[in-house]
């Protein structure tokens, strides 16, 4: 069921009263919640559509020939139809509920890449990559003979598009990279890039993870092979994530894991598979959590992109100058197509000790690697302190920020 | 000083503050007035695993007491090795073994710095307790 009801413009205050932990304290200070990267926080209607599941609806899906079994089938089958429209696929069944961005990830190396990757054969990701678009290309290629290549980045964080160009051959089979990298908020020219990579006969694989809560995804327009996200970055549950992938790329793939709902027929001897979505999708799946994803796409088909994408413009454009008014601030990701996400570091300061006292503050950032090592590497630094936004984040709460971190830098100064 | 009379100074300094913003500014004023560990020790040798910031821990034996000596490149971090390195530096090996630790619970820095944290506090007490292990029949490890 889609929203009838478009909201223009972003009413903020509103907004917030729909995400119950915003009013909640942290240390005794009013909660800043700044580390939407690592997960969402969650509106009353994904909270409720969940209770709601298990005091009324509960049952397992697909099985049973009673009504509740039926109703959560529906339910369950109508998310599939509600992700399928908000990332515009085609068909519901190519939709494929996963744990996460992390599991779809490695369901097409496991799959897709134990069938088509030879010795000899390169899988080209960037070097801004989370390790979870990192670490199941190493093990699938490292089984296979086959290598992973590496598209660098330039000083402002973008991708070097040259040396794209450069490294993508004959040999390369796969090209896996972030939409929207969760360290830099970097937002990559992956249109560009999806075609560039099919022009050399590569498949492309999209990690979608930062994505999907803060710019409108078309799977169908990208044009892209695979395309995987989580629920709980885009307002929905822990637990669920979602793998898109063209059908006839599934359909030629084998099965990931093996088990019950998976299967045509079993016997001893033999076994045949499901079709999609189905394949893909063995045991009993985490229904309560798919539901929750469909309760999440119901409340952001709500607003109109634009006003999102404009708002969380304004929080960036805002923090960063705010930002670049402190002394010996660096922040890395300075390239102008951003999602609201800010990669920083002070002087010498450790991000550990600033992320520490900002928490004192009420004030939840993140520090360290966030899972993409090469990349401080590649800027030579142990980590950065990250600020991530969302749309109901508020210039107030900048400000609240920007105080704290001028008085946390002046105890550690 | 005995352990008793070590356990019952940190105790009372730490009464005074009134809020943790306050017990972390000592805490990193600890860190900076402790001198920086020689860089031929800041190697992975001397590296406890667990922490978000890099900290480096090395121990010795002199006249039968264990004498401890470390580094961190985050403040807070190096803070609380430098105050664990108060509270062991000196002792003999039985006698850090058989510390108790109470006084991390008294100063209310347990429950900031549980072992989920990433501020190696819970690494650091096992590594010094190691260490004593290790220097109950050496000199130097």
């Amino acid at each position: 069921m889609i929203a009838k009801e478009k909201i223009t413009g972003l009413d903020v205050a509103k907004i917030r009263e729909d995400f119950p932990i915003l009013a909640t304290k942290a240390n005794g200070k009013p909660l800043v919640y700044f580390d939407n990267g690592a997960t969402s926080q969650k509106p009353k209607a994904v909270i409720e559509t969940i209770n709601n599941y298990y005091d009324r609806e509960n049952a397992n899906v697909h099985r049973g020939v009673y009504f509740l079994s039926q109703l959560a089938t529906d339910l369950y089958d109508d998310s599939r139809k509600k992700v399928a429209e908000f990332i515009n696929a085609n068909e519901n069944e190519t939709v494929l509920f996963t744990s996460g961005t992390t599991e779809s990830i490695n369901l097409v190396a496991q799959t897709w890449g134990r069938k088509y990757l030879n010795a000899g054969d390169e899988v080209l990701i960037s070097g801004m990559e989370h390790h979870s678009n990192i670490v199941p290309w190493q093990m699938i290629c490292e089984e296979k003979g086959a290598e992973v290549k590496v598209i660098p980045l330039n000083d402002d964080g973008s991708l070097n598009m040259e040396v794209f160009e450069e490294r993508l051959n004959k040999n390369t089979k796969m090209v896996a990279v972030a939409h929207i990298s969760n360290t830099l908020g970097v937002i990559n020219p992956i249109k560009k890039m999806i075609e560039m990579a099919h022009k050399a006969g590569a498949k492309m694989l999209i990690d979608g993870a930062q994505a999907v809560p803060h710019i409108p995804v078309d799977v169908t327009d990208l044009d892209c092979d695979f395309y995987a996200f989580s629920g709980h970055k885009m307002f929905a549950p822990t637990g669920v994530g979602v793998l898109y992938g063209k059908r006839e790329i599934l359909e030629s793939m084998p099965p990931y894991k093996g088990g019950g709902d998976m299967i045509d027929k079993v016997t001893f001897e033999k076994t045949t598979y499901a079709p999609l979505p189905f394949k893909f999708e063995a045991g009993t799946p985490n229904i309560a959590g798919v539901i929750g994803l469909g309760a999440a796409i119901d409340y952001l088909n709500k607003f109109e992109w634009k006003d999102v994408v404009e708002y969380e413009e304004g929080l960036l454009r805002y923090a960063t100058a705010e930002l670049n008014k402190i002394e010996g601030l660096r922040i890395y990701g300075t390239v102008g197509n951003k999602a609201p996400v800010i990669s920083f570091l002070v002087d010498t300061i450790h991000p550990y000790d600033i992320g520490t006292l900002l928490d004192q503050l009420g004030i939840a950032v993140r520090t360290g690697h966030h899972c993409t090592q090469p990349l401080m590497d590649r800027y030579c630094i142990p980590g950065t302190v990250r600020v991530s936004m969302a749309f109901y984040n508020t210039k107030e709460e900048i400000d609240v920020f920007i105080n704290g971190l001028n008085r946390v830098l002046k105890m550690l100064r | 000083m005995t352990l008793k009379e070590r356990e019952e100074e940190i105790i009372e300094e730490f009464s005074i503050f009134s809020d943790w913003m306050e017990k972390y500014e000592y805490l990193i004023d600890l860190g900076k007035e402790t001198g920086p560990l020689d860089p031929k020790y800041k190697t992975d040798k001397y590296l406890i695993r667990g922490c978000q910031s890099q900290v480096w821990l090395r121990a010795w034996k002199e006249d039968g007491k264990v004498r401890f000596e470390g580094d961190s490149d985050a403040f807070i971090t190096k803070g609380i090795a430098a105050l664990l390195i108060r509270f062991f530096d000196g002792l003999s090996p039985e006698e850090i073994l058989n510390a108790d630790l109470d006084f991390i619970n008294k100063i209310g820095l347990k429950d900031h710095l549980s072992p989920t944290r990433a501020n190696g506090l819970v690494s650091m007490i096992k590594q010094m307790k190691l260490y004593a292990i290790g220097l109950q029949h050496k000199t130097e490890i």
